[in-house]
């Protein structure tokens, strides 16, 4: 297992080398000039200087190696001396947005917890909603209630959320007026009437990102708790007079949410993908939008550091998924 | 052909294959056929019929520079549908021709699901979305601004939604290498080439088929996903995605602007899965006859 497990991280290393070399020479194409915005009456020496302080008169390949510097040695320094009040990268060079004239990762560091409000508590929310509706639809298969699951699923698969978001706004919004339509980033939570100001604010965003998750979990843990359900340990357990909420609590959940969790983990970056469109329908100010602003005025680092970022995220669920399968499961063995 | 046949009849048979074949038969048709019988143009402003609700001369109501919201539905559809489908075909084409070739040649067989596996952890979204900002220009030069948008649209999608049918096919191929009538027609002196496509292809065409209906669906809701965020096609040629975006600021006033564009996206998303569900069971020859 412990080797299994270094050598997949082995191996995700140069995955993740070559997916931010992708990314980076696909940047490398763009046609836009970070200096267009430059006024005319700015000579043109001071611009090439300017070209330089950006690092754009240097080769590709010195570039790339500049970017890989600072966003694996020179970041995780800065972030050691934020924990720890050290001062190891005083005087480094760090990954600059060309929209901020500041270091990225400061920015992604501000925008991070509101995405991850919104898209964790979505998470949570779906899986808690779909690992009961996966349960008993498969408990009671092809009854009422398994169709209307069913049904959820594929109204969940069927409406994305840039259709469901401006659907929920109409209604709770604009129709019933019951929940804020806009999500206020700069809200803080001081006392319990804030603390309700910021639970309805996240109501909707939930809700449409809940339903998505709710949609593919209840899908695959109906699948698994039938698999289960037909299982020789299953008819043990009853013959030897087990109450039925042991037998499904225990022995059949148990056994079922194996490869549930592994689709749990290697669903969570595509939570993040999803959360891109719904952070833009709310307005939520999160590493999403922060993605589509800087993709819009053409700030290449930013770009590449936070489609980089989201890389790392799909390269450590797989591996996060492939282990927990392993280990939860002891019929599985990584040679 | 009775081979045909039976699968049209096991199809048919099925609920679900049926109704999602004939929703998104009856789809097609009115995106197509549609004009002939609405015939009122979708670019056409008509300043004194700005904002209409639903009524007799508009069913779904005019926009805000008067165009016919059903008109513009209709011409989103062929535009989505379109582009689903192209972008389906290339994906399918190379997932085909990548999973086949990594499972008959074992020599490609690493380096090919390497590849597969890098692509599968693409931050597929976002790397779109640069995609199409990059691209954009350059590409409108060449084909001209409908064009070059199209073209790139479906590049995009086409060149990051191959990785699950290779994998199929992958596995299929594999499976049927090691059979008796392969083994057969290799003795008999049939070349790569010919084992590939009389042999290997015409035994694989079943999971391809399933996953064309798929991966039309995911196309059609990526490029919807692409206009939404503004980065697909323009507000003069929208598609669905691109309707329901530009229409979601009057969404208070007009919601019905939102959900017919809407509500086409998810029919088509619908009937499409429920087709694909149908020709899963109705291929699967354990099933029987």
């Amino acid at each position: 297992m412990l080797s299994y497990t270094i050598r997949r991280l082995a191996l995700a290393i140069p995955t993740l080398l070559v997916i931010s070399l992708i990314i980076f020479l696909l940047l490398d194409l763009a046609p836009g000039d970070p200096m267009a915005q430059v006024p005319l009456t700015v000579p043109p020496e001071v611009k090439a200087q300017m070209r330089e302080a950006l690092g754009l008169g240097e080769q590709v390949h010195i570039r790339y190696w500049k970017w890989l510097v600072q966003m694996t040695w020179v970041e995780p320094q800065v972030l050691i001396d934020h924990l720890f009040g050290t001062s190891l990268s005083e005087g480094k060079l760090r990954i600059l947005s060309w929209q901020h004239r500041g270091p990225v990762m400061d920015v992604v560091v501000q925008r991070l917890p509101q995405t991850l409000w919104v898209v964790g508590t979505a998470y949570l929310v779906g899986i808690l909603i779909a690992l009961p509706i996966g349960i008993w639809s498969a408990y009671r298969r092809a009854s009422l209630f398994d169709q209307a699951g069913t049904f959820v699923t594929v109204v969940g698969y069927a409406m994305p959320p840039f259709f469901t978001g401006p659907l929920v706004i109409f209604i709770f919004s604009v129709q019933l007026g019951w929940l804020p339509s806009i999500y206020d980033t700069t809200h803080r939570v001081t006392d319990w009437n804030s603390f309700t100001v910021q639970l309805r604010q996240m109501v909707l965003p939930v809700m449409v990102l809940a339903l998505q998750t709710t949609a593919q979990i209840s899908r695959y843990m109906r699948a698994a708790v039938l698999d289960s359900l037909g299982q020789d340990y299953v008819r043990t357990a009853r013959a030897k007079g087990l109450p039925e909420a042991a037998v499904l609590g225990v022995h059949v959940l148990r056994n079922a949410l194996i490869p549930v969790v592994t689709v749990i983990a290697l669903g969570l970056p595509a939570v993040f993908g999803g959360a891109i469109i719904t952070e833009q329908i709310f307005s939520v100010n999160g590493i999403g939008a922060q993605l589509i602003g800087a993709i819009r005025a053409g700030d290449l680092p930013t770009v590449h550091t936070i489609t980089f970022i989201f890389a790392v995220l799909i390269v450590l669920a797989n591996l996060l998924a492939d282990l927990l399968y392993g280990w939860l499961d002891p019929r599985i063995r990584y040679e | 052909m009775s081979e045909r046949a039976s699968l049209l009849r096991r199809l048919a048979r099925h609920p679900g294959a049926a109704t999602g074949g004939v929703l998104f038969a009856a789809i097609l048709a009115a995106v197509w056929l549609g004009p002939l019988l609405w015939p009122l143009a979708p670019d056409v402003i008509d300043v004194r019929a700005r904002n209409l609700g639903p009524g007799l001369a508009h069913p779904l109501g005019t926009d805000q520079l008067g165009r016919d919201t059903l008109a513009r539905v209709l011409a989103g559809g062929r535009l989505s549908l379109s582009v689903g489908l192209a972008a389906m075909a290339i994906a399918l084409g190379l997932g085909t021709l990548i999973g086949v070739c990594a499972g008959f040649f074992r020599r490609l067989d690493g380096p090919l699901m390497r590849l597969t596996d890098l692509f599968l952890a693409l931050p597929l979204l976002p790397l779109l979305l640069v995609m199409l900002l990059l691209f954009r220009d350059s590409l409108a030069g060449i084909f001209g601004p409908e064009g070059g948008i199209f073209v790139l649209v479906v590049g995009a999608i086409g060149l990051t939604s191959w990785m699950p049918t290779a994998r199929i096919v992958r596995g299929d191929t594999l499976a049927l290498k090691e059979r008796e009538f392969v083994l057969a027609a290799r003795a008999a002196g049939t070349g790569p080439i010919g084992l590939m496509t009389r042999h290997i292809l015409p035994n694989v065409l079943s999971p391809i088929l399933v996953s064309a209906a798929l991966g039309l669906a995911t196309a059609i809701v990526t490029e919807s996903a692409l206009s939404f965020l503004g980065l697909g096609f323009p507000p003069d040629f929208p598609s669905w995605g691109r309707l329901l975006s530009d229409a979601t600021i009057y969404l208070a006033d007009y919601p019905e602007r939102v959900i017919a564009p809407g509500l086409a996206i998810s029919l088509t998303v619908l009937s499409v899965t429920y087709l694909g569900d149908g020709l899963r069971d109705a291929l699967d020859p354990r099933l029987g006859r």
